[in-house]
Formats: structure tokens, sequence, C-alpha cells
């Protein structure tokens, strides 16, 4: 990293730790769920944006990390924060399960499989036998958690929805060095090798197999810890709250934040939290027929979506101030 | 065993219906390779536009054939104006262009007419009139779709047309040799796929009701149709259409229950594309590396 990136990420992380302190609290909840939205972006780019596996169903993934948090802390008791690691555990098993039949589909077809999985989730959760772990269509709900008391000792007095704020924060900041960590490296050149050029990269001596299952597990093990932490954030989980139409906003996210770009996520996750925000003053499908011009402006003008727009600007001020 | 063949043509009759989608789906796969994600909002769409007309006091039939026609121009439009840009284009970049196509349909819909649902007319009479084990309007679906097919059939084997566009879907470079426009090929088969999909959109309309969420179930079925019968095959597409339609009932009523069906297109679906991509009646895909 040069020494402007890391001014500029030490100062984004600065104003997000005193974001909750400036607002009032029904942003600071929207703020957390942007955050939430930035876990499950990244984990969808690095499956389609790096990988170039693309899925359609990602809200399945989303879903079960929700699902599992819930009836972990309704049925077993289980505190919020220890069902975090249990939720990225069955969601990195179930992808990497889902990932291996969808090793011999590529592109299209990939899109089609999961499609389907998004579709039919649903009605999967619905499903009567599992009423008794699921609840049914009601769902579940659960309790919010509050601050621990260590920090009202410390003198600092937190309200449920800043405590969330920045559990979420920790979280999300975690991932991302991971993310980060893993995709600079041997492993990250392999995901771009493989979405290139598959038959160089197993010339290579890449495992693309084994390569592509795991990245499936990765990227839905994020999009499940983001699940995890959304239903924290919501206090509740129902099977309509997870149709397709969550996965369709996921991937609205990686397309406008920027495909194969970390900082991508959050850019996405700005526009899908605030935008529909905005536009749901002008009608209730308004958002949604926003979401799809842009999806086509995106795909038609800028298909390296805000991220990619932004890298370019930099690049042509630096070349500017070069020539002066 | 009343019941059981009771379930058998029922399916038979949504069957058609999801042949009639399957094989739109296929038709534009043919010629471009590609999936379209959106067929089910463009024959929603379409259906809406008929219960427009229909409300307007037009009779059904002259609503049924205008409403054909205008998907037909619409398939036509959209190919022309957002599918043309993207022709080349990473597959990534197309599939975004379909869902983003079918999030627009929808919320326009959805726009226009609320999201209240909305009771379709059936053309068929009520009493029924094949027996006890149809209602009219499942035999008609079926009749309807029958005479698609063989409206397709005859129109792919005996017009110099449908030849061109059989030529232009199988070898461009060639077809373009010999005088064939082959991007406006391209656009009459979007445009005839879209057709097809609205006669779909219409006879589903009375059973599952209009609303703009309505295709979501519909579109499913059909990819596992055409998935089942090779989704290069037009024969295997109707085959498939008719035995994921059978499926889907007996299954529902008799063994998972109502409220898994879906499931059974996405196991059909997965199943399909890991043990045998090609389906029934697809050619085995070679590729040279």
């Amino acid at each position: 990293m040069s020494r402007r990136q890391l001014i500029v990420l030490a100062a984004v992380l600065a104003l997000a730790c005193v974001l909750p302190f400036l607002v009032s609290n029904y942003r600071t909840f929207q703020f957390n769920l942007v955050i939430i939205y930035a876990i499950a972006l990244l984990g969808l780019n690095i499956l389609t944006g790096y990988n170039g596996q693309i899925s359609l169903g990602h809200g399945a993934f989303y879903a079960m990390g929700a699902y599992c948090t819930a009836i972990l802390m309704d049925k077993f008791g289980v505190p919020y924060w220890a069902t975090l690691p249990v939720a990225g555990a069955v969601c990195l098993l179930f992808g990497f399960l889902f990932g291996l039949p969808a090793l011999r589909l590529e592109g299209l077809y990939l899109a089609l499989a999961t499609f389907a999985l998004g579709v039919s989730l649903p009605q999967l959760l619905k499903y009567h036998q599992l009423e008794n772990w699921t609840g049914g269509v009601q769902g579940i709900v659960i309790a919010k958690p509050e601050a621990p008391a260590f920090f009202g000792s410390l003198g600092l007095r937190l309200n449920p929805d800043q405590w969330l704020y920045f559990f979420t924060l920790a979280v999300a900041i975690v991932m991302f060095v991971l993310a980060w960590n893993l995709l600079r490296g041997r492993v990250g050149r392999a995901l771009v090798a493989i979405r290139d050029q598959h038959v160089a990269a197993e010339a290579m001596g890449i495992n693309s197999a084994m390569v592509k299952s795991l990245t499936f597990g990765v990227s839905a093990m994020y999009t499940g810890i983001a699940g995890s932490l959304g239903a924290i954030a919501v206090q509740f989980v129902a099977p309509d709250s997870f149709n397709i139409f969550l996965s369709i906003v996921f991937l609205v996210g990686i397309v406008v934040g920027g495909l194969a770009s970390i900082s991508g996520a959050i850019y996405g996750a700005l526009f899908i939290q605030f935008v529909p925000n905005v536009a749901d003053e002008i009608s209730k499908a308004a958002p949604w027929a926003i979401f799809g011009v842009f999806l086509i402006g995106f795909v038609y003008l800028m298909p390296m979506g805000v991220a990619g727009a932004l890298r370019m600007a930099v690049a042509r001020l630096g070349r500017k101030r070069q020539n002066t | 065993m009343d019941a059981f063949f009771h379930q058998v043509i029922a399916g038979l009759a949504t069957g058609g219906i999801y042949a009639s989608l399957a094989l739109a789906l296929v038709m534009i796969y043919q010629a471009t390779h590609l999936i379209n994600f959106a067929q089910g909002e463009m024959a929603m769409f379409a259906t809406y536009i008929a219960w427009t007309l229909v409300e307007a006091g037009m009779p059904y039939w002259a609503a049924f054939f205008l409403t054909v026609a205008f998907a037909f121009v619409f398939g036509v439009v959209i190919e022309r104006i957002v599918i043309r840009p993207v022709e080349n284009a990473p597959v990534l970049a197309v599939v975004v262009v379909f869902i983003a196509l079918l999030v627009i349909l929808n919320s326009v819909t959805g726009w226009i007419y609320t999201y209240t649902i909305k009771t379709f007319p059936s053309p068929f009479p009520a009493e029924p009139i094949f027996g006890k084990y149809l209602t009219s309007h499942q035999g008609g679906a079926i009749a309807v779709t029958l005479v698609v097919l063989l409206l397709l059939f005859a129109f792919f084997r005996y017009t110099p047309l449908g030849l061109a566009m059989r030529a232009a879907a199988q070898n461009p470079e060639s077809s373009r040799l010999v005088g064939i426009r082959v991007g406006w090929m391209l656009a009459l088969g979007w445009g005839l796929a879209s057709a097809i999909g609205a006669v779909a959109g219409v006879m589903v309309a009375p059973i599952v009701y209009l609303d703009p969420n309505m295709m979501g179930g519909v579109l499913l079925y059909a990819f596992a149709a055409a998935l089942v019968g090779g989704v290069d095959s037009p024969g295997g597409a109707v085959f498939g259409g008719f035995l994921v339609g059978v499926l889907e009932n007996v299954l529902g009523a008799f063994v998972i229950g109502n409220e898994l069906k879906l499931a059974v297109a996405l196991v059909l679906i997965i199943g399909v594309l890991v043990v045998r991509p090609s389906g029934f009646f697809g050619k085995v895909l070679v590729t040279r590396v």
C-alpha cells in the first residue's frame, strides 16, 4: 500500500468510528446494515469478480447464516457473538458442497443453478417439517444484545444500536483484512488466473477444481457471516425477506461497486442501502426500476464500477500533476 | 389410481405451458447461446397488456392476437436496443443485462398496475367438455400449445424465412456470405420467442392469477424443462415441459407435498446439469482446448 492509500484508509476508519456519535440511532442502524452488506458483497465479489463464477443465489447463503444465528440464539440460548463462527462454518461447508457439482458448470449454467437455488429457498425455509426450527412463515424473533457492562465501567455509554455498530465494524475489519491478505497473494493470483485462462492456469499447476470449490465455500462463508450479523441487527428472520430479489440486490451491489475490487464492496453497500431509501419516496416500485437502469448503465458505460472509475480518475489526476 | 390419473392430466396441462416457455428459451439459446433470464417477465408484461385490452372491452381472441403481435415487436425492439450492445461481451455482462431487464419489467409492471393480484379470464367454457379428468381451460391450454408447436414446426421447416433463421443460428459466417442478414434474424428470433412466451403467459394467467411475480415459479420449471430436454433441442424442450409438468404435479400431490414443489425444479436443474448437461436430446458439447 502506498502512503496515500494508508492515509485514506486511516481517515475512513476514523470517520467510521465517530459516525455513530454524530447521527441518530436510526442512521446508526442503517450504517450498521451498510457494513453488513459490504461483507456480503465482498464474499460475492471474491467468487464472481475475482474467480469469474457467476452466482445469482447468494441470498441463499445470507439466509443460511441468518437462520443459523437465529436458531442458535432462540432454541439453544447461545450468545450472539458465539453464533458467528458457527454460521460461518456451516456456510463454508454448504458453499463447498454446492461448489463441487458447480465445478462442472461454466458461466451461464452456474448462473442458472444458483438462480434456481435463490428462487426456491423461501419455500424450503417455510417447509412444515422444519417448522420447529425455522418458525415457518412466521420466522424467528431474537433479542437485541446490550453493550457489555465493561464499556460502562470505562465511562463509555453505548446504546444497543451503537454497540452493534461497533461489533459489526470490528468483524468487518477482520474479514476485510483476511480477504485482502487472501487476494493479493498466491491464492488471489490463482483465482484471477482461473477466471481469465483456466487451461493455462491448470498448466501452471493450479488445482482448478479444488480452488474453485474452496472459493465457493469461502465466498458463502463471508455472505453467511454477513447474514448472521444481519439477523442480529434486524432481530428478526423470515423466509420472505430472503427471496430471489435479495440475491439480485447483491449482484447490483458488486456491479455498481466494482467487480474484482475490495473497496468496491463498500461503495456497492452504500448504494444498495441508501438509493432505495431515496427512491422509495417516488413509488414502491421505483427502487427496482432504478436498480435495473443502473445495472444496464454500468455494464455499458462503466464496467469496472465506481471503484474502477475512481481508480482511473486518481491515475489521471496523478498524470496531470506530473506533466505540469 | 383415479387421483393419480387426474394429477397426470393436470400435469400435462401445466406442462404444455412450461413447454411453450421452454421453447422460447431454447430459441434464444440456439441463436445466441444465451439463456434469457428475463423471458418470464417479458411474458408477464405481455399478459398484462392482454388484460388491459380485455378490460377495455375487446373480444378475447382479438386481444390475444394483438398481444402476441405486440410481444413480437417488443422482443425485436429489446434485442435491437438492449441486447445488441453486449452481443460479444463476457457472459457476466450479458447475465447482468438479463437480470436488469427482469427487474425493470417487474417493477415497471408493478408501478403501472400495482401489485394487487388480478383474475384473468379464460376463453374456454367453465363446464368440462373433455370428460371428468380435465377442466376445459386445461384442455384448451394443451390444444393451444400443440397448435403453437405445429405452427413453429411448419414455419421453420417450410418457409424460406424459417430456413434463413435456422441457418443464421447454425452458421452465422456462411449465412452472411449467402446474403442473410444475421443481425435481423437474431432480432426476429427474439421476437418469436417473446411471442411464444406471451402465449404461455396468457394461458397460465387464469391458473396462477395475474401479478407481477407470477412467472417466477413458471420460469424455473421452464428452465428445468429446457435442460431436461437438452437446451439446444426444441423437440426436447417440449418433451421436457410435459415431463416436468407431470413430475411437478405427481410428486407435489403424492410424495413431497405442495410446499416443496419448487425444490423439484431445483433438484432437476442441478441433477441434469451434473449428470447429463446435454439433457435427453441435446448435442454433447465437445470443446477443443
